[in-house]
């Protein structure tokens, strides 16, 4: 199974204090991989590292994209080449309209690929499929949104982006229920599209939807218990006790 | 550079020079020669020319102001105060000087008349070399002309309000302007009528040295309504030159005025400029104002609420770039009961430039229930720049509700992480959240200078990455 993320030994540091320890972990083509943990662990950390934000400072390891190392480029040559992040707090730019925003963006993306009115048509079907109203395209971008219609925005863009690598990160904190479905529905749909996924969270909720092929848990920076998606039930049963024990 | 080339920038649009020859041109410096020069020009009436020398004393006995920018720069006997581009102003574009008419073209003013304008004034140095209205609307009793021509013509309306509002002993620039003015626009909207599209005038400074000192008088009658917009360019010199227009606004009972400012002058020219309305009953006056070009502007639109039930709305923005001092702001006089103010001061700064926020919002005893709201925000985009903010309040009444709000933000490393992960690079993104920034004055504007506001925006934040 041919791998498009390849995180080796990776070792990322906050003010000389070491945060990733020595991370090995693999995304393969077209298959969802979760990277579970409690609070603290470094996960979050990890998926601001590898879309290239200028906070985190690596001190060693490597991390390739369908074999291209990525680790000297800044966030914006990453998302061209085709990483995505979900953002756990996606950030308000006030007065930027969401449409111009996303045209902007994709244009940006998709070079010189990108077709106006291919871009509108498909935003109208990303929008309904998400049962976003058209009314936000006129709306600042986040601008007084609420958590669960922020959450739906990031997959909107994700929609729209089409990355090969999604990061999602804690996208269920803030979501209902129905909600949750509605992100897994769309999320599986471009899964089958061969896009890869790297889920990060605390929780099952989201994984019930959208079923891990592999399972990741880490603890104090490093990667201590791997498995099939049979792990998320251990979790869900035991908690993260268990492992602080067996560490 | 950056990915997204939907919008071309290009400041040659505003800053070059053509090589047109005046037909007059008054010595360099001030002195009442030169007034009498620019009156007997005008073959005006005695009383305009007595105001002019009587003005002119005021300017050379008050001192300079220094509580705001540095004008201690300026050399008030190194400027050309009077400069006649042409013998006669054209009715038609044919009937404008080949190459000044080519500099109007090269900034689209003509385009712009024929597509969405009602009328257009164009002033060319000292004079307006323009000035036209549509039929549909000079039918309806609309007078748009050129305000030297007005004393004459319209002797009465201007009588009754020339220099009402704006007094020549207001301050030294208003003395100055009073005493050496010409050209400007003069609108008189007749009592119901409404002029739903806009008029527009264009201001152009073309020769170095030059003082540009424009007179506007707008007289809107009771429940009639106008929107007048006006722009301004200069080409770039290493001489300095001077901008200082006296615009005064007259609103009658339930009149509605809106006015309009994209100053893009090059950053050579000192923009000193006094605006004032009054509001009778029920009327509206609206500040749009844009300042982006100049090397210093002083500028603080006020509006005078004196009549019951009067409203002022003053939205403003502000670009200070590398050696630019954007001193900005607004006034407004709550004289009548139940009159409401709503401020918004948007400003920014960027290199080493500079903006300051300077309002005054007054009320007075008579003004039971008065509603007032100031919001100022400022961005910074990087170490060097600065920005202050000066807001007074004079209120000497208990009734009245009043709302404040100041910010000062830098452009947050975050807000342009999270727009990089979209793909955007540094400069696209800083400039996306500039304009967004600024939207809340952009969707005030017609679309066509929207449009132009953006292209501005996107002009000054062109290198700031790196």
């Amino acid at each position: 199974m041919a791998s498009l993320l390849i995180i080796k030994n990776l070792k990322v540091n906050i003010e000389n204090k070491p945060i990733l320890k020595g991370v090995n972990l693999q995304v393969p083509v077209g298959k969802v991989v979760a990277l579970m943990g409690k609070n603290g662990s470094g996960k979050s950390t990890l998926s601001h590292v590898l879309m290239g934000s200028p906070e985190y400072k690596v001190v060693g390891g490597s991390v390739s994209l369908g074999g291209k190392n990525i680790l000297h480029l800044s966030a914006d040559e990453r998302a061209r080449l085709g990483i995505f992040l979900a953002f756990q707090y996606p950030y308000e730019i006030p007065g930027l309209s969401v449409y111009h925003f996303l045209q902007t963006a994709v244009q940006a993306v998709r070079g010189k690929k990108f077709n106006i009115e291919k871009f509108k048509q498909e935003l109208k079907v990303a929008m309904s499929d998400l049962k976003l109203s058209e009314n936000f395209l006129q709306r600042g971008l986040n601008e007084g949104f609420s958590g669960g219609e922020k959450k739906r925005m990031e997959i909107l863009q994700l929609k729209l982006l089409r990355p090969r690598l999604a990061i999602l990160d804690e996208t269920d904190s803030g979501l209902d229920i129905d909600a949750l479905k509605l992100v897994a529905v769309n999320v599986k749909k471009m899964v089958k599209q061969k896009m890869s996924v790297l889920v990060i969270t605390h929780y099952q909720r989201l994984l019930n939807f959208l079923p891990p092929d592999q399972v990741h848990i880490m603890h104090e920076g490093r990667i201590v218990q791997s498995g099939q998606g049979s792990l998320v039930k251990k979790l869900e049963q035991q908690g993260y006790d268990w492992l602080e024990r067996k560490n | 550079m950056s990915p997204v080339k939907n919008i071309s920038i290009n400041p040659a649009k505003y800053y070059f020079r053509d090589n047109h020859r005046p037909i007059l041109r008054a010595p360099k410096g001030l002195n009442a020669d030169v007034v009498k020069l620019i009156s007997a020009q005008k073959k005006e009436p005695a009383w305009l020319l007595e105001m002019r020398l009587r003005a002119l004393k005021i300017f050379l006995e008050k001192p300079l102001p220094t509580w705001g920018a540095n004008l201690s720069k300026i050399d008030f006997s190194d400027i050309y105060y009077y400069i006649r581009p042409a013998q006669e102003r054209g009715l038609t574009w044919q009937d404008v000087p080949e190459k000044i008419k080519k500099t109007f073209d090269r900034l689209g003013i003509p385009q712009a008349e024929r597509k969405f304008l009602a009328g257009v004034g164009a002033q060319y140095e000292s004079e307006m070399i323009y000035h036209s209205l549509k039929d549909k609307w000079s039918k309806l009793g609309v007078i748009f002309a050129d305000m030297s021509e007005a004393p004459v013509k319209y002797p009465d309306l201007v009588k009754k309000y020339f220099g009402k509002i704006v007094p020549s002993k207001d301050n030294k620039f208003a003395a100055l302007n009073s005493a050496v003015w010409s050209g400007g626009s003069f609108i008189y909207v007749p009592r119901g009528v409404k002029v739903e599209i806009p008029l527009q005038a264009y201001f152009r400074i073309n020769a170095a040295g030059m003082g540009q000192f424009e007179r506007t008088l707008i007289i809107a009658d009771e429940g009639s309504s106008v929107h007048y917009i006006e722009g301004c360019t200069a080409p770039m010199y290493s001489r300095d030159s001077l901008h200082a227009a006296v615009v005064e606004l007259v609103a009658l009972k339930g009149a509605h005025i809106r006015y309009t400012t994209i100053q893009n002058w090059s950053h050579n020219v000192y923009n000193l400029v006094t605006k004032r309305a009054w509001a009778e009953e029920e009327a509206v006056v609206e500040w749009i104002d844009g300042n982006l070009g100049s090397k210093v502007t002083m500028k603080y639109p006020c509006v005078i609420l004196k009549g019951r039930k009067s409203r002022a709305e003053i939205i403003s923005v502000a670009f200070a770039n590398s050696n630019q001092h954007q001193d900005a702001g607004s006034k407004v006089i709550h004289l009548a009961p139940e009159t409401s103010s709503n401020v918004i001061a948007k400003s920014i700064a960027k290199g080493n430039g500079r903006t300051t926020y300077r309002g005054l919002v007054q009320v007075d005893k008579r003004a039971n229930k008065a509603k007032v709201k100031v919001k100022c925000d400022a961005l910074l985009i990087d170490r060097q720049s600065r920005s202050d903010t000066y807001p007074t309040m004079r209120i000497d009444n208990d009734n009245v509700t009043i709302e404040h709000e100041a910010t000062v933000a830098k452009i947050g490393e975050q807000q342009l992480y999270y727009l990089n992960s979209r793909g955007l690079d540094t400069e696209t993104a800083e400039r996306l959240i500039v304009s967004g920034f600024f939207e809340v004055f952009a969707r005030e504007l017609p679309m066509e200078y929207a449009l132009e506001l953006n292209r501005l925006i996107a002009l000054e934040m062109e290198g700031s990455v790196g």
